[in-house]
């Protein structure tokens, strides 16, 4: 599988990330050479295998529905980019 | 001082030979002269070590007999440290001082650890030669035009020139082990979920482990111990009892099986490397263990999953970095979506901007069954790889990785001859299982690693294991020159 | 042409658990901003989250009850999407695997028809923040007090035909998640919130037509509203020779229209997949049984029992049994000495009336079952009679105690002694000699003339049935 310069742009769209027009089409190369290596996979047989999300075969743990946390609003905003009476700002969101 | 491990410098503050704080202020002035050649730190916290140490000093007074307590490590800058700079190497978080404590963060702290400072690493843990960082490449003790490996490459060449005793590392696809055979330390990637991964800032969630890198398998022991066990925080770490680690460090070797996968040692393995890999099973035969000639058949795989699995998680994991509650943001938004872009586009780094890509394209719609599903499968015939050779064998035996370290620079044009370098460390994160690395003999003066992987659970025989290495060589105890 | 609608509703139940689904912080509603968002609502670096144990309960409770089929293992996924409400970049929700799978729900019609509605699924997920919109110099506000929030987000199948129909479904599920106690239904602050799907189709078509979905209604009055505006504006478009197009439509309560949503219009890939940081969840049997044990009796069962253990009409045990409050109060009621028909009657009547007059909730009513039952004790023992009764009820109402006390302290017990009746009535007879004779001849209709004498004389304590007897005794003696 091979990427082109649109294909990087969609992607990079979707991932919300600029990038430098100029360096387009190092990135679809590179991306393309990295498919390439992952294209490997095709010849495996997996018809029978189950997929595996985690490492470990076990389940999960659930914690009791318990308030434990107390408000920290002032030490957690005091690193954010804005902030005004207590909100984060982001410019306008229109719906 | 710096030439000795926890246990001998334990032992020194326990029989009041020296303090915590002097020994810290020992270590705080060989990194005020050394780390300008090495890079290896991006944040020194002298103060709070010294206070730390004093701490230490008073608890030893009063009979507390950690044998952590007093010692000076090192944090892995992916681990968040309140009231300190947290930056996982990235431009993103370069201003982010982090509200809260990693779980390792606090029971090392618990135990008494002094924490000098964060160590440089690869830009969110992506690399495997630590030259991603925002803050720069680091360079490898041993030869300081050459890498020291990756992504804990900081903690590792700090360790390596006894910047520290030891430090913190995280593995993911190698991380801990790659950089500790480059630069000739002991580095232990526990059993996935052996060790909380709460506050340890994620790549790839179902990869990511935590563990100690110091210059001994005794060493390790004692780390491993501060940090491993469950926690309530994080639902998948394991609630297994974590065993004395240390108890079993001199048990016998005698019948041990080894296995010697065919697979690591084929082509593309640098003929000296293996043969110091080989001279180091000779020593375990010498110890009476039993070695075989085993398959791993989906070795080829190990890579190409792991370029999907690792990739698309951590497309997801880095969502959060947005500018918006923490971390960077762009000059003058003119709206939500260039936040978003320039924010994302000017915090991260060209490796972090390929890896998220792979990974949003691989989740994508009419993509993910081809790539994310299709990985997961081959995930699980490399993990019954695993379980197939646990049958026969005790432990694993082979090269950490198929070369010494390389030159700065040497691979940073092609991502793709770079993500072979973990070739033999991808393998057991997938599967989860635990893999030591440790020095064996040098190459043309570069560090050779010989991993050691276990089957799950089983640190405390790895530990075993590599100790009884360490008890017959010296390798781990070489210093590189210049930092003497 | 004649065209059939077809709709299918989502919708979305917060979970009235204490903390978040994935964090400790507490989920009560209208905190200051961003004060109960911890580290790991915010998404912050390094964060994990750990699945509440009740919020799985909870979701159980709502399969059993809807008859869902209940795997034994369910799955975590994220939904991939930036938006500044969402502060991971991703929506821990569920795709493959939810926790509740096919169920169904019979809904009640008008006209006492019954109908099957097919529960595709129900799934836990989480909820997002909100976005203020009030101006900060051209920027918006972002409070995520409610990220993290619990949600059970219960999906139908497209099969219900009018609106009617829609909405009886939406409030059905009201009621059972209410009655359940996994949510507190309160529509207003977003406890309880339906998008709609809908689209028509010309009648005995089989395939369907492109749907719309609505957001952002909050009310079940809304809903049908909504449902209508969105009804009309598609035969209209397909009839003026347009079509449909498949989006999501801003329900405008102000304006009563639906507009279309341009903002979330492009295509969006959510990259669902399962949540490395969420190991499966394993439904045991243990929990599934605990889970049933702790189960309220169903709507639809007290309705039955409250039809055969108190002789009540369908009507009436359906309308008691519409809130869980109201019939648990019923019950009181009857448990306090009341007879069944009598409380039911009260406590529709007399009691809703009344609280609605208040404009107050029935958990908050002045009169307590226990006093209401005590009164209509007397009622059925003829210390008072159904009018005196009514005088008392609002004497309750105000403080003034017990019916007993409140009895006592004004003197309005019926006067039941027969000798006191005869001799007031001797007394009116004696008084009323030329109505007497128009009786005698015939003109019955009098005797509600003498008896509302008696009363006047007795200020209404006489009971109603002994003043007959006698009266009519010597009237006609």
């Amino acid at each position: 599988m091979s990427l082109d310069h649109s294909d990087v742009e969609k992607i990079a769209h979707l991932a919300r990330m600029a990038l430098d027009e100029s360096q387009i089409d190092a990135y679809a190369k590179d991306l393309s050479n990295i498919l390439g290596l992952v294209e490997a996979l095709e010849v495996a047989d997996t018809d029978h295998v189950e997929p595996m999300a985690h490492p470990l075969h076990m389940a999960q743990r659930l914690r009791q529905d318990q308030v434990t946390e107390t408000d920290h609003r002032e030490e957690n905003q005091s690193i954010a980019p804005s902030v005004e009476t207590g909100l984060y700002l982001v410019p306008q969101v229109i719906e | 001082m710096h030439t000795k491990t926890i246990a001998e410098l334990g032992a020194g503050l326990r029989a009041g030979e020296f303090s915590s704080v002097e020994l810290t202020h020992h270590f705080l002035q060989r990194i005020e002269r050394l780390e300008e050649n090495l890079n290896s730190l991006v944040t020194v916290t002298p103060e709070s070590a010294l206070m730390a140490a004093e701490a230490a000093d008073q608890q030893m007074k009063s009979g507390h007999a950690d044998p952590l307590m007093g010692i000076p490590i090192l944090q892995k800058d992916i681990f968040c440290t309140r009231g300190v700079k947290t930056s996982c190497g990235s431009r993103m978080l370069d201003n982010f001082i982090s509200p809260y404590d990693a779980t390792v963060t606090e029971r090392l702290m618990q135990a008494g650890a002094v924490s000098l400072g964060k160590a440089n690493m690869d830009e969110f843990a992506m690399g495997s030669s630590n030259e991603t960082s925002y803050y720069g490449p680091v360079k490898n003790p041993w030869d300081t035009a050459r890498v020291p490996g990756g992504s804990s490459g900081g903690s590792a060449a700090a360790v390596a020139a006894r910047l520290a005793v030891a430090a913190t590392g995280t593995d993911t696809g190698g991380s801990i082990r790659q950089p500790a055979a480059l630069c000739g330390i002991t580095g232990l990637k526990p059993t996935y979920g052996r060790v909380s991964r709460f506050g340890m800032i994620a790549f790839a969630s179902s990869l990511d482990q935590a563990g100690p890198m110091t210059h001994s398998a005794e060493d390790a022991a004692l780390m491993l111990q501060a940090m491993a066990g469950f926690d309530p925080k994080d639902s998948t770490s394991a609630d297994e009892p974590v065993p004395d680690y240390s108890a079993s460090l001199g048990d016998s070797l005698q019948g041990l099986r080894i296995g010697l996968p065919k697979e690591y040692f084929g082509e593309g393995l640098d003929p000296a490397v293996s043969a110091s890999v080989e001279s180091a099973i000779e020593v375990y035969r010498q110890l009476g263990a039993e070695v075989m000639e085993i398959s791993l058949p989906n070795t080829g795989l190990a890579v190409p999953t792991y370029y999907v699995v690792a990739p698309a998680e951590c497309s997801s994991n880095l969502s959060r970095f947005d500018g918006v509650r923490f971390g960077y943001r762009c000059e003058n938004p003119h709206d939500l979506e260039d936040l978003y872009k320039r924010s994302r586009g000017e915090g991260f780094g060209p490796e972090v901007k390929r890896r998220i890509m792979i990974g949003t394209y691989a989740l994508s719609a009419g993509y993910y069954d081809a790539y994310y599903l299709k990985a997961q499968k081959t995930r699980h015939l490399i993990s019954d790889d695993f379980r197939k050779a646990f049958e026969k064998v005790d432990v694993i035996m082979g090269p950490t990785t198929p070369t010494t370290a390389f030159g700065l620079g040497e691979k940073m044009d092609d991502p793709v001859t770079m993500y072979l370098n973990d070739i033999y460390t991808i393998a057991t994160n997938l599967a989860g299982l635990p893999g030591i690395s440790l020095p064996v003999a040098p190459v043309n003066g570069l560090p050779v690693g010989l991993q050691i992987i276990g089957n799950y659970f089983a640190e405390a025989k790895l530990l075993n294991v590599a100790h009884r290495f360490q008890r017959e060589s010296e390798w781990h105890r070489q210093m590189p020159v210049g930092f003497e | 042409m004649q065209w059939e609608t077809v709709i299918g509703l989502e919708v979305h139940a917060q979970l009235a658990t204490k903390s978040k689904i994935f964090s400790g912080a507490s989920i009560a509603y209208g905190a200051e901003p961003n004060t109960q968002a911890c580290i790991v609502d915010l998404g912050f670096p390094g964060v994990l989250p750990v699945l509440n144990e009740e919020a799985v309960n909870m979701a159980l409770k709502f399969g059993l009850a809807v008859n869902a089929e209940i795997g034994e293992r369910s799955i975590f996924a994220r939904k991939n999407y930036f938006y500044p409400d969402l502060p991971k970049g991703y929506q821990i929700s569920q795709f493959e695997l939810p926790i509740v799978g096919k169920g169904a729900l019979t809904i009640d019609l008008d006209d006492g028809v019954q109908k099957v509605i097919g529960i595709t699924r129900a799934h836990l997920e989480e909820d997002a923040g909100k976005s203020l919109h009030e101006d900060f110099h051209g920027m918006t506000g972002i409070d995520l007090n409610r990220a993290g929030t619990p949600l059970l987000e219960i999906v139908s199948e497209p099969d219900m035909r009018s609106i009617k129909e829609a909405v009886a479904y939406a409030r059905k599920i009201h009621q059972l998640v209410v009655y359940l106690g996994i949510c507190d239904g309160n529509m207003q602050e977003g406890s309880f919130r339906v998008d709609a799907n809908l689209s028509i189709r010309p009648m005995g078509q089989e395939p369907m037509g492109t749907r719309t979905e609505l957001k952002n209604i909050n009310s079940f009055r809304f809903l049908e509203r909504a449902l209508n505006y969105e009804l009309e504006r598609q035969i209209d478009l397909v009839e003026s020779g347009g079509q449909v197009v498949q989006e999501t439509r801003l329900y405008d309560a102000d304006r009563d229209e639906t507009r279309s949503m341009r903002s979330k219009e492009e295509a969006n890939d959510y990259r669902y997949f399962p949540d490395p940081d969420l190991l499966p969840v394993e439904i045991n049997p243990a929990r599934l049984d605990a889970a049933r044990q702790d189960m309220p009796e169903l709507p639809d069962q007290k309705r039955a029992r409250f039809e055969s253990d108190f002789n009540l009409s369908a009507d009436d045990a359906g309308k008691l049994t519409q809130s869980r409050p109201q019939a648990d109060y019923f019950e009181a009621t009857v448990e306090a000495g009341a007879d069944s028909k009598m409380a039911a009657n009260w406590v529709m009547v007399e009691l809703g009336g009344a609280l609605n007059k208040a404009g107050l909730e029935l958990n908050n009513s002045p009169v307590s079952p226990q006093q209401l039952g005590g009164l209509l004790k007397r009622i059925a023992d003829n210390t008072i009679s159904g009018k005196i009764a009514k005088q008392v009820f609002e004497a309750i109402w105000k403080g003034e105690g017990d019916a007993d006390s409140v009895i006592e302290a004004r003197g309005l017990k019926q006067i039941t002694d027969s000798g006191a009746i005869e001799a007031i009535i001797a007394e009116v007879i004696a008084n009323n000699p030329k109505q007497v004779d128009q009786f005698r001849a015939g003109k019955e209709k009098l005797l509600g003339f003498f008896v509302g004498q008696v009363m006047k004389a007795t200020q209404g304590k006489a009971s109603p049935g002994e003043v007959n007897k006698i009266l009519l005794g010597k009237l006609k003696g």
